[in-house]
């Protein structure tokens, strides 16, 4: 199966291994993996923001660098949600481009969800077995896609306990520009999400989203908590490994 | 009532920083309603009965002037006196003019964030009229002068040992009082003032075009009485709050208790017919129903906001909210806080008072999975958000940045060349206090550290 990864300019920059770990395990997985070149960022900031122009220009350019790609996946779910709930509601009233935007919006998918629902692998190997994981749910790809199952049952069947995070399924408080232009509230989400894990009962925090674990592996580092922060693909590589 | 919404980034930063406690509060509680809200949702058909709710409403704003004019007339057969207001002077000036004709001297209060809206306590007082809100909740926040923080639970930015401390230097009560001991003295309290009071303003969850019903959801009693004890009751209505038939009350009483606590309905539901008939030994001689617009018909006319009309007041997205949990509702600066204040009142006060509400968001969408009737509140966020930037009024550096993003995003050499100069930085250089940006980051976060290589550059150098 050919799969076009897009990367997305938070992996790009600050998560390169984890898109590596995507590519093999993709590979691994029998698939064939292309890197269209011209891809940069999905536009979610100009978008969340409220710059809608400068937001298409970015869908514009992404549309046409996909254009060719019979899927594409992302190691992200914010992302994938630009790409797939977004896109087509940015292009509403063009119906050309929102053609378009419907069709990458179909062959668009998050890795953990594109393992299971479109390769219907559930069981990457044994590589986890032991591990403790708390999994941090991003918004976008919870509460728009109702991608929920998809990363935990890969992570399961891994042989990793997923422990009980009362807050699991709350925002983390990124949230993108938001993170910046009212950090006080920001942080504070973050200390609540962070109070009530499991204290002392697992290895590592994993999610699919790159800025949420930017924002929470930052707030870790600064209060001096002792908490690795690992992104999903690199976990689910792992996973694979025995 | 007096509009501080465009201080919300500030007063949120005091909140967190001068009153810590507020947090927990209103965390522990909002925690709580989320819970029970949830459990309440999944013993009925839930997602059935919110897009029924959704569509009713719908029909509803899209056929108003129908039943706005067909709940007059059923009102007023009733025996009910109609009353129109275009804003809040309008309104004001009925509810004094009323109080006047009448010879008011005291007037209780049953919870009304309309009456908030419109600044009807301030009016009475100015008139030399006493007036005593009734709802446990807002009696506490009226004793300390302060404005609602919760459309549901007034006062639920207080913990008990802050309410303790206030009725033991009001009313002299032990510091230890349990909270059915504080209830009791403020029940005694609350019971000579209905009745003394020679008027009740309540607010209205429906109004019943087919019927001319006044319908009222609460759980302490204190709306039951405040309407049928004094000798005029006043129920100031939003012109949104209009259910077409009788039987749509079984559905919206149930929901909206649901929605707000958990209940499967409210302890007390009252279904107001109009005033005392002969023989009757009891209710009101006269009861007025005031339809209030002030900036409701301009939403109803916006091709977008629209749908925020079909909101029940009940606070479900306020309880869902993880940002409006971390303040409660003053930071907010108006009378509707948390999401639905967010999109709410730049509708009705425009966008240049409200400018950073929109952005009070971090559009986890928490709040649209709890809405009863269903409003888009993260897409109409989006919305309004996009009209800042039409209008001109977001910062000037901001506007030039994402100019700058899209012109790089579009150009992949221009995001090569950032890429390669991101790395090209000395150490630490993402980690100062120099750039608004980074500032804002690394005040509270870890400096941010980019991987050795970009993934591209791996990629391209065939390391993948």
């Amino acid at each position: 199966m050919k799969v076009a990864l897009f990367i997305t300019c938070l992996a790009d920059q600050f998560f390169a291994e984890a898109g590596v770990a995507a590519v093999r395990l993709l590979r691994h997985l029998g698939c064939t993996v292309t890197f269209p070149e011209g891809q940069t960022c999905c536009g979610q900031p100009a978008y969340n923001a409220g710059y809608w122009a400068e937001a298409r220009q970015v869908a514009e350019h992404t549309l046409e660098v996909l254009e060719d790609a019979p899927y594409v996946v992302l190691p992200s779910g914010s992302c994938t949600t630009m790409l797939r709930a977004f896109y087509p509601e940015l292009y509403r009233d063009q119906p050309r481009r929102f053609a378009r935007a419907e069709a990458l919006s179909r062959k668009t998918y998050e890795l953990s969800e594109f393992i299971v629902k479109v390769l219907g692998v559930s069981r990457l190997g044994q590589g986890l077995s032991g591990r403790r994981i708390a999994y941090h749910h991003g918004c976008h790809a919870l509460r728009e896609l109702g991608i929920k199952q998809e990363p935990l049952t890969l992570l399961r069947n891994a042989g990793a306990e997923i422990v009980d995070w009362p807050a699991a399924e709350e925002c983390c408080g990124f949230g993108g520009l938001f993170s910046v232009k009212l950090p006080e509230v920001a942080l504070s989400m973050a200390d609540r999400k962070l109070a009530t894990l499991p204290q002392g009962q697992m290895d590592y925090l994993t999610s699919a989203d790159g800025g949420c674990m930017l924002h929470l592996s930052g707030r870790i580092e600064n209060r001096g908590l002792n908490l690795p922060v690992r992104p999903l693909a690199s976990v689910l590589w792992e996973a694979a490994q025995r | 009532m007096k509009v501080t919404a465009n201080h919300y980034p500030q007063e949120a930063a005091r909140v967190l920083r001068e009153t810590p406690e507020v947090r927990d509060s209103v965390t522990g509680a909002t925690l709580n309603f989320d819970s029970k809200r949830r459990q309440a949702y999944a013993e009925v058909e839930a997602e059935t009965w919110r897009r029924w709710a959704e569509a009713v409403k719908n029909h509803v704003l899209t056929h108003l002037e129908r039943y706005l004019l067909e709940a007059e007339a059923n009102l007023q057969k009733n025996g009910v006196q109609v009353h129109w207001a275009e804003d809040a002077d309008d309104a004001r000036r009925i509810v004094a003019e009323i109080a006047r004709a009448g010879r008011v001297k005291k007037v209780v209060k049953a919870k009304t964030m309309v009456s908030e809206e419109l600044g009807i306590n301030p009016m009475l007082e100015a008139m030399g009229i006493e007036a005593l809100e009734t709802d446990l909740g807002e009696y506490i926040i009226q004793l300390l002068g302060q404005p609602p923080s919760h459309i549901v639970g007034p006062a639920i930015h207080l913990n008990l040992e802050q309410i303790r401390r206030l009725f033991h230097e009001r009313f002299q009560t032990p510091l230890e009082a349990s909270p059915d001991q504080l209830a009791a003295v403020a029940r005694k309290l609350l019971r000579e003032g209905f009745l003394q009071a020679d008027m009740g303003i309540s607010g209205g969850n429906f109004v019943v075009a087919e019927t001319g019903t006044l319908a009222l959801i609460e759980n302490e009693g204190n709306i039951r009485l405040s309407t049928s004890a004094p000798r005029i009751h006043v129920a100031l209505v939003g012109i949104e709050k209009l259910l077409p038939r009788f039987s749509d009350l079984s559905v919206f009483l149930s929901l909206t208790a649901r929605a707000a606590t958990g209940q499967r309905l409210g302890t007390f539901v009252s279904l107001i017919q109009g005033p005392r008939q002969p023989g009757e030994p009891d209710g009101p001689e006269e009861v007025h129903v005031v339809f209030v617009d002030n900036g409701r018909s301009s939403v109803l006319a916006d091709p977008e906001a629209w749908e925020t009309l079909r909101c029940l007041r009940c606070a479900a997205c306020l309880n869902a909210c993880p940002v409006y949990r971390q303040t409660g509702g003053h930071a907010y600066g108006y009378v509707y806080s948390g999401p639905i204040g967010a999109i709410l009142s730049p509708g009705l006060l425009g966008l240049s008072e409200t400018k950073p509400l929109p952005y009070a968001s971090s559009l986890c969408g928490a709040c649209f999975q709890a809405c009863p009737v269903r409003i888009p509140i993260p897409k109409l966020l989006l919305t309004w958000r996009n009209r800042a930037v039409q209008e001109g009024l977001t910062p000037r550096l901001e506007a030039a940045a994402i100019k700058g993003y899209a012109l790089a995003m579009t150009r992949p050499w221009a995001y090569r060349l950032a890429s390669r100069a991101v790395r090209l930085l000395p150490e630490k250089a993402l980690d100062n206090s120099l750039v608004p940006v980074l500032k804002a980051w690394t005040e509270g976060r870890a400096g941010l550290k980019p991987s050795p290589k970009s993934f591209r550059q791996m990629w391209e150098d065939g390391e993948v």
